[in-house]
């Protein structure tokens, strides 16, 4: 009961900060709160050899976290060398917060057919 | 399953249905051979018998895809089945010359993980172990570790060469370097370098390829092929009888282009979806019985004069059709 307090609180709170625009500065820490949820928009989630979802669009300032529900390892590589995530095993996470609008391609350097795109605003 | 593909296939050719059973996984109790870049095909109960029809002046093994470190449900014991693979090869009437591992010796690139693979094979009883590694095995470090325990006579990145009874050999690195949106590659530097390596070779020399991910367009869509793989083989247009060897995709295929068979090996640790029947790849869990007829060894002989290679492929469970 305690628990589902707290979620909804924190959704609540979510809601509130997205309504009035005051995400850049406590997102987050509220994005790594929430990084089991599996509903977190901030999350990608890595899964059958994808990037789900694809692309992210995110304001500025945005914590993304890339969790691998997959079973074997991948990583999170940027296009352009902005970011790079370890090899992420079954259930490791990796995340990154995005200062600057722009668009940021990524991929996983071990199944390079997994591609993926955050869209910072 | 075993007769059913043994009424499928004629003694010196194969049909449609057989081609197709061939290219299932060998759990379906068939093991495919290679001569004169056509593909036979036998029954695994046949084994004894066509093993001695095989005899040539070389034979060797390939193994592949031994994922150590990997512990999931598809195979929570992969030490256990490559030692299985080990005492297989080890029970094969005639030793081989060598045996080849076509990569991803581990799971997770981890020190204790090389240490395992190298300490199972140490009771191969062949004379060398030759590797090239896969995309598991070059995590975090870009292949440093690998090279340094298994690529003491590599050049470039781990690439490498070598003759044996008049046949060459040519070990091949196509897992770094990936570019986003791509498939395996070979890069300019090692392209060069094959180039070089085969000039000064007849065309009559019998050419062995190996390298990890698969050297042919096997399912572009899962990643299961290499970019720049056209412009290798191109090199090898001139040579009679060019064989190349791969792993990646845990599973049996073969496919003859002109002078060029190639053929994909079995996994010692877990099976793989064929291409297109699953969302993605990765490992597939079968019912414990089922899974040591999905894992292997591929023996292979060359035959001088017709300069042909035999290929079998031998689940670690070939006892099943008995």
């Amino acid at each position: 009961m305690r628990s589902l307090l707290v979620f909804s609180t924190v959704t609540f709170s979510a809601m509130l900060l997205l309504i009035f625009g005051l995400a850049a500065a406590s997102y987050p820490r509220l994005a790594v709160t929430l990084a089991d949820e599996p509903a977190n928009k901030n999350e990608v989630k890595i899964d059958n050899f994808n990037f789900a979802p694809a692309t992210l669009t995110v304001p500025a300032g945005t914590r993304i976290t890339w969790v691998n529900r997959d079973d074997v390892p991948h990583n999170v590589i940027s296009t352009d060398k902005k970011f790079a995530s370890p090899v992420l095993d079954t259930d490791e996470q990796f995340s990154y917060e995005f200062k600057d609008p722009g668009t940021y391609l990524y991929y996983c350097s071990i199944h390079p057919k997994m591609t993926g795109k955050v869209v910072v605003q | 399953m075993g007769k059913l593909i043994e009424s499928a296939f004629s003694e010196d050719d194969i049909d449609r249905r057989g081609f197709l059973k061939c290219m299932a996984w060998a759990g379906t109790g068939a093991f495919c051979v290679l001569q004169g870049g056509v593909v036979k095909s036998f029954a695994l109960s046949s084994l004894p018998r066509n093993l001695a029809a095989l005899k040539g002046d070389l034979s060797f093994v390939q193994i592949s895809d031994s994922h150590i470190g990997f512990s999931k449900p598809a195979n929570p014991d992969v030490t256990a089945t490559l030692q299985e693979a080990v005492a297989k090869i080890n029970a094969l009437p005639t030793p081989p010359a060598f045996v080849l591992h076509t990569g991803d010796l581990t799971h997770l690139s981890k020190p204790e993980e090389f240490d395992t693979l190298d300490q199972v094979l140490k009771s191969l009883r062949t004379s060398r172990v030759f590797y090239v590694p896969g995309e598991h095995d070059v995590l975090n470090d870009n292949g440093k570790q690998y090279r340094e325990r298994f690529g003491h006579e590599a050049v470039g990145e781990g690439w490498y060469s070598f003759e044996h009874k008049g046949a060459h050999f040519i070990g091949l690195v196509n897992v770094l370097d990936l570019k986003a949106g791509g498939l395996g590659t070979l890069g300019k530097e090692q392209l060069e370098w094959i180039e070089n390596d085969v000039k000064k070779l007849k065309s009559s020399t019998p050419i062995v390829v190996f390298a990890h991910i698969p050297l042919w367009a096997v399912y572009p869509d899962w990643g299961w092929g290499t970019d720049d793989s056209e412009q290798a083989l191109s090199y090898l247009k001139r040579f009679g009888s060019v064989t190349v060897l791969n792993g990646h995709i845990h599973q049996t295929m073969q496919k003859v282009e002109g002078n060029v068979t190639f053929h994909t090996a079995m996994s010692t640790a877990f099976p793989q979806p064929q291409p297109g029947t699953a969302p993605s790849p990765g490992p597939l869990k079968v019912p414990a019985e089922k899974l040591r007829s999905l894992l292997g060894v591929t023996d292979v002989n060359l035959v001088h004069g017709k300069h042909t290679l035999g290929i079998i492929d031998s689940p670690l469970d070939s006892g099943m059709q008995k």
